[in-house]
């Protein structure tokens, strides 16, 4: 199994994510993550899933999908030429004592705290999932009281870009 | 074109617009403002059926008899939920229908109100597409694309939901719509790199078979299949969804794949050495263990739909494309490959499968008590009937031995369920079939087990003046299932016996309180007169009681699960696959 990053582009319309989630559990693919937003486009709305599968279900994942009648497109990002960020919001343990510990890990991984309370610090930090990852590693030991983690979104390096085509399809059938 | 109308009205509109003759359905609460102008409707005829179940079915076999799309209506909540079945067996065999269904107002969606179903999130996985309108103004442009959808590329089922609200409501209604489709774009035209290599793998091979399933009928590609069939001499078989499309007299013609298929055709599929699979799904019906099938080919997989190919077994040459253009581009291919003296020698190939073909013939045991036997009628029906008539089925061993015993000579003149196994398929669909070929014979072919599932639609046939003839096959059981019990699990008969031997219904009587002619027929020598009888009875519908032995079976088989090259020709007989080789 490998880790593959789908970038899915719909139509903003309702019950669009409804139709791509139902799907992958009804042909048995497991989603390990998916996060939904507008795109420069008001009509076109960006999804990007991360799916772990074999390079065959994979193709069919792709092209189950492209038969929904409301995805514009699919692409396949590879990791090595896009960018891939989560975010994720942690609240930690941390009192007088701890509270420097912490915020010099938080400097250390380029994060941000975002809110202070007595016993505890809550802190953002964006990055990919390995980042993530090794920043819950080295937070573990204060105690984590609570975290929350978006799914991964993800675009191509470089100046192209895969919404123009779909947007040309959106305007010759207006 | 714009005027002002009601939801309703508009929606009426449409469905003449876009060439409705007939819809099948039942009113109530949400589709009620549906029906007003309906009524007024001079283009369109509204059938008022006796369960949703049956408009959708009906519905389908308008749309498999006549090649256009059926149209059933239904209202909400249970109304919607009653079609599922039919809409799900319209997806399972790309049948191209649409449904439409009243919702309770948009304000009251979500709240439980009564009779409120959410019937599009409900046939989300078993509609192509489909659509809630709120909105009156998109009435029309959305009954333009959910026929559109329906009927093009692959075809299948869609579903138009629409509040009660916007059904009442005052819009305009503006034709034609414009399409807004925009991730919507089926392939029809094949890739000439993937056509050329085809012919090449076609005129190098030395045991090739063509694979013929559903989708030639529906890309209409009859005539086309068999200008490539001759002009290469390659065998023919033809699956449960394509029996029809290349005739059964022809010479190079093996007959059905699969479970029930002939040694013929399951035997070469198994010995090939290249598979030309055309508009058919590898079904694991057809394939048997998959990964002993066809061990030696290479495939050649031409479908309108890219998510089949490969989905099941590998496409050496993928082909996406409208089996009709295919087919075209693929005869003009090979016939290139000819002129630069390039042709495949398939006469070693044909004594092999032509051997399969004469030694294992279908064929049948009569019973020594002489009671009746299925598949005896099955060839007075054929022999008496012909091949000019549309044959609907239901689902079991009756529909198998249709599919075997009768001979079928024209496209699309067997009419069944094949991917969802619907068992009460056949009465509602040869209603829907006579409606849209008023001037055919339609025989539906149905099991005593499937016949009392659906069988109140001979009211609507009888009322409504649709002379279809039922050939119920009575063998007093779930004949199916029996047999399986018979062979796999130590004749324990567990809730198979239906015990219609008791005459519990009587069917004669049954068809009698329905309006229709009954006629029961016992005996082999009884056959041909009943048939006859039947056939000459052209006003009202007939149900015929054909009573036959419980023990029959259906033969040849693939077990379940087992290999192709396991099959059994009768009850522990296998061929002899290499005398020849």
């Amino acid at each position: 199994m490998s880790r593959h990053t789908l970038s899915v582009l719909v139509e903003n319309r309702p019950g669009v994510l409804a139709r791509v989630s139902s799907l992958f559990s009804r042909r048995g693919f497991n989603i390990d993550s998916l996060a939904v937003g507008q795109t420069e486009h008001p009509d076109i709305s960006r999804m990007t899933i991360v799916v772990n599968v074999e390079e065959l279900p994979l193709e069919q994942v792709t092209k189950q999908l492209n038969k929904l009648v409301n995805v514009l497109k699919i692409v396949e990002l590879d990791p090595s030429q896009s960018v891939q960020r989560e975010l994720m919001l942690i609240k930690v343990r941390a009192d007088a004592e701890t509270r420097s510990h912490v915020l010099e890990l938080v400097q250390l991984f380029r994060a941000r705290c975002v809110d202070v309370a007595a016993e505890a610090v809550t802190i953002e930090v964006t990055g990919t999932p390995d980042k993530l990852e090794a920043f819950i590693k080295v937070l573990e030991p204060f105690g984590i009281k609570e975290m929350v983690q978006s799914g991964m979104v993800a675009i191509g390096r470089g100046a192209r870009s895969i919404t123009d085509r779909s947007l040309r399809a959106l305007d010759r059938s207006a | 074109m714009t005027e002002r109308m009601t939801g309703a009205q508009s929606l009426v509109r449409a469905l003449e617009h876009v060439g409705v003759d007939t819809v099948f359905g039942i009113p109530g609460g949400a589709i009620l403002p549906a029906y007003d102008p309906l009524y007024d409707s001079t283009k369109v005829r509204h059938v008022l059926v006796r369960h949703e179940q049956g408009a959708g079915h009906a519905a389908e076999g308008y749309a498999q008899a006549t090649g256009r799309v059926g149209v059933c209506m239904a209202t909400s909540g249970p109304g919607a939920t009653n079609l599922v079945t039919p809409i799900a067996d319209a997806h399972m065999d790309s049948v191209p229908i649409v449904a439409i269904t009243g919702q309770v107002a948009s304000a009251a969606i979500g709240t439980d109100a009564f009779q409120e179903a959410d019937i599009s999130g409900i046939t989300m996985p078993i509609t192509k597409h489909n659509f809630l309108v709120t909105d009156p103004a998109e009435i029309p442009r959305t009954i333009a694309e959910a026929f559109h959808i329906a009927s093009s590329g692959r075809p299948g089922p869609v579903l138009v939901d629409i509040a009660k609200d916007a059904l009442q409501a005052t819009t305009v209604f503006e034709w034609p719509p414009t399409l807004q489709l925009p991730g919507y774009r089926p392939v029809t035209r094949p890739h000439s790199k993937q056509i050329r290599e085809a012919a090449r793998l076609i005129v190098e091979a030395s045991r090739p078979v063509l694979y013929v399933g559903g989708g030639v009928h529906k890309a209409r590609a009859s005539a086309e299949l068999r200008t490539l069939a001759e002009l290469t001499g390659i065998p023919v078989i033809t699956t449960l969804m394509a029996r029809g499309t290349f005739p059964d007299s022809h010479p190079l013609h093996l007959g059905m794949p699969g479970m029930h298929g002939s040694v013929a055709a399951v035997g070469a599929l198994q010995r090939a050495d290249l598979i030309i699979a055309l508009g058919a799904r590898f079904d694991d019906r057809v394939t048997g263990q998959l990964a002993s099938f066809a061990p030696h080919a290479k495939v050649i997989h031409a479908d309108i739909d890219p998510a089949e190919i490969s989905k099941n077994r590998h496409a050496d040459v993928p082909i996406v494309g409208d089996c009709r253009e295919v087919l075209v581009d693929l005869a003009a291919a090979v016939k290139h490959e000819h002129n630069e003296g390039r042709r495949g020698d398939y006469d070693e190939w044909w004594a092999l499968v032509g051997g399969y073909r004469s030694t294992y013939p279908l064929g049948f045991d009569e019973f020594a008590d002489g009671s009746l036997a299925p598949q005896y009628v099955m060839e007075r029906l054929s022999k008496l009937v012909g091949p000019d008539a549309y044959y609907v089925a239901g689902v079991g061993q009756h529909q198998m031995w249709a599919a075997q015993f009768i001979g079928y000579e024209n496209p699309g003149s067997f009419i069944n369920s094949g991917g969802l196994g619907t068992m009460g398929f056949a009465v509602p669909a040869a209603m829907g079939a006579k409606m849209g070929k008023p001037d055919a014979t339609v025989w539906a072919i149905d099991g005593d087990g499937c016949f009392q599932m659906t069988n109140q639609e001979l009211a609507t046939c009888a009322i409504e003046g649709v002379p279809i003839k039922v050939a119920v096959i009575n063998n007093g059981n779930l004949g199916m299932v029996r047999q399986w019990q018979t062979l796999f699990y130590d004749q324990r008969y567990s809730n198979t016996d239906l015990q219609t031997a008791r005459r519990i219904p009587d069917f004669v009587k049954l068809a009698e309180a329905y309006g229709c002619v009954g006629l029961r027929c016992e005996r082999p020598e009884d056959v041909d007169a009943t048939i006859a009888k039947a056939m000459e009875i052209n006003d009202v519908p007939v149900v015929v009681d054909f009573v036959v032995h419980q023990d029959a079976m259906v033969w040849p088989m693939v077990a379940a699960g087992t290999s192709n090259d396991d099959i059994k020709y009768a009850r522990d007989m296998a061929p002899i696959w290499d005398s020849e080789e």
